[in-house]
């Protein structure tokens, strides 16, 4: 089994404001934007950001190659618990899932 | 029918103190467009400044950047705006810019005319909104109710188009806005332009981070043309090209939702968008939508006081306890938190202390799942506390432990490495984001204030 960032161009993470996390899976072709859309489920996401499954909104954009995942941040931005302020880090941890498929 | 103007807006970067490429700002000017519009913040960096009102940027790098946009502005004879001014855009960070325009317009002999439009918001008022149910969750808000608002050390609701349009009407040289979304002071004038409101929203969108929609994305400085059916993204520094899929790919960036924006007033839907390059550098694009909606709603923003932090590093080199560094740091929890409700009276829930482990887990805590022996491993302390007093107290208290604590009763006490002294550290207050909100209101002007000045004049 293949890992994520063994497959995609670039997996990024950002904040989507104070209480939203993103992450864009730019897959850069339409062979990985397949695999990645076979193999990489919102509930796999969610286990590995440990989040509810029924929070993960999934969008796949064909004409770009990418796989966009939203959820609601793991810790509020800046909460005493929260350790990236940026939400930039969280795409490493993604990255490193290995798809199904 | 009004007729279409179109509009060129040049935007110098994604925001004032990230510096901007002079030439292409030159080249900008050159071009000759209808108005300069820089953005001044967003939530990105964290509670803290809009909990305390003040900028994260230098005032030099503040004042340099907004120095040669004023010039540029004098030389084009168009407005100048910058929104969400100071980073966080409370009625401190918007007086701080103004004193830093007066002292720039008395250094560069201008007299312009600048408008200030206010967003902090007056806790009583919106206290009296929440209690008449105008005040609604966005998805995953934080519950709230009337002792939130109270908490809040500042408050802001996000202007839209319609007032920064109030704000230009009033034939401002230069416009100095609290807290907007990030694309409303680039909307706006092509909206009192009557260009396609689907593609001024959008095209403010795209344009709203500077060149980051483009290649070479450092490189700051764009163009965003508005007409009557789409508009068009032209990147002005060497060697920076905008590609349908570079321009498209930025309705993902820090976006939950790559298709939908909410605004005040409605939103926009990017769904039936199209991207046509137009040549190696520029794209168009056509087919966006705005749609309007029945109420008149603006987002909350606030931050309030989330308690007081000390903090305190150290470094484990020795191999045995690098070894055992999550073993150890357990331990030290354990044993400081019952000594601190010992011996200062404190409840387990009145004070927090955490040990992040650097080079092992203190990116992603219980979720890392990687394993690995690293060389050294840096131990972030880090106590939360009501009061700074007690913080400062907690953090003396968990100093014994990261300099010496033993794994074992039977080992040679070991010492630690501390890179400064005093070890702990006072943070002071830290702040929460508490608000995740949309107010409505019966005018757009209700919660905003606009204040008209005539620099130069005694």
């Amino acid at each position: 089994m293949a890992m994520l960032k063994d497959v995609v161009q670039k997996v990024r993470s950002k904040n989507a404001g104070p209480f939203w996390l993103t992450v864009d899976i730019f897959c850069g072709s339409s062979d990985a934007f397949q695999i990645v859309t076979n193999g990489l489920s919102g509930d796999r996401v969610a286990q590995v950001f440990g989040a509810d499954p029924a929070d993960i909104n999934t969008y796949h954009i064909p004409s770009l190659n990418v796989v966009k995942f939203s959820l609601p941040r793991p810790t509020i931005q800046g909460s005493p618990e929260d350790r990236d302020m940026h939400g930039a880090s969280w795409a490493a941890l993604l990255s490193e899932v290995e798809l199904n498929g | 029918m009004l007729q279409t103007k179109p509009v060129r807006v040049l935007i110098p970067s994604g925001a004032l103190g990230l510096n901007y490429d002079p030439v292409a700002l030159q080249r900008g000017l050159d071009a000759g467009p209808d108005i300069i519009a820089i953005d001044g913040g967003s939530t990105d960096s964290g509670p803290a400044y809009l909990g305390r009102g003040v900028s994260k940027y230098s005032r030099s790098s503040t004042r340099l950047e907004w120095k040669g946009l004023m010039e540029a502005r004098e030389a084009a004879g168009v407005p100048l705006v910058i929104g969400t001014a100071g980073t966080c855009g409370t009625d401190s960070t918007v007086d701080w810019m103004l004193e830093i325009t007066r002292e720039i317009a008395d250094e560069l002999g201008q007299s312009p005319r600048i408008a200030v439009l206010r967003s902090s918001q007056d806790p009583a008022m919106i206290t009296r909104k929440l209690n008449a149910g105008e005040i609604s969750p966005l998805p995953h808000a934080p519950r709230i109710d009337a002792g939130t608002i109270d908490s809040c050390t500042n408050i802001v609701a996000l202007a839209g188009a319609e007032q920064i349009a109030a704000a230009l009407e009033t034939g401002a040289d230069i416009v100095i806005a609290g807290r907007t979304t990030d694309t409303a002071i680039i909307a706006a004038l092509p909206l009192m332009r009557k260009c396609h409101a689907g593609a001024a929203w959008h095209g403010a969108k795209i344009g709203e981070c500077g060149a980051l929609c483009a290649s070479n994305p450092q490189s700051g400085v764009i163009l965003v043309d508005f007409d009557s059916d789409g508009f068009t993204v032209t990147p002005l520094a060497d060697g920076a090209h905008a590609t349908p899929h570079t321009v498209s790919a930025h309705m993902l960036y820090e976006n939950s939702n790559p298709f939908i924006l909410y605004e005040p007033g409605g939103h926009l839907d990017v769904t039936g968008a199209r991207y046509d390059a137009l040549d190696e550098r520029r794209v168009r694009v056509t087919g966006s939508e705005w749609m309007p909606s029945d109420t008149y709603t603006v987002k909350l923003e606030g931050a309030r006081l989330a308690g007081y932090q000390t903090v305190m590093m150290a470094l484990l080199r020795d191999a045995h306890y690098v070894e055992n560094a999550e073993r150890w740091a357990e331990d030290i929890l354990a044993k400081c938190r019952a000594k601190v409700m010992d011996r200062m009276g404190l409840g387990a829930y009145d004070f927090r202390i955490e040990l992040r482990l650097i080079g092992q887990s203190a990116s992603f805590g219980a979720l890392e799942n990687r394993v690995a022996t690293p060389v050294e491993i840096g131990v972030l302390g880090i106590v939360t506390a009501e009061t700074p007093e007690l913080s400062n107290e907690i953090g003396k208290m968990l100093n014994p432990y990261l300099l010496h604590h033993p794994l074992t009763q039977e080992e040679e006490v070991p010492t630690f490495a501390f890179p400064f002294s005093p070890a702990e550290v006072d943070r002071g207050a830290i702040y929460s984001f508490c608000l995740n909100h949309v107010m409505r209101i019966d005018d757009p002007m209700e919660a905003f204030t606009l204040e008209v000045l005539d620099h130069g004049d005694a």
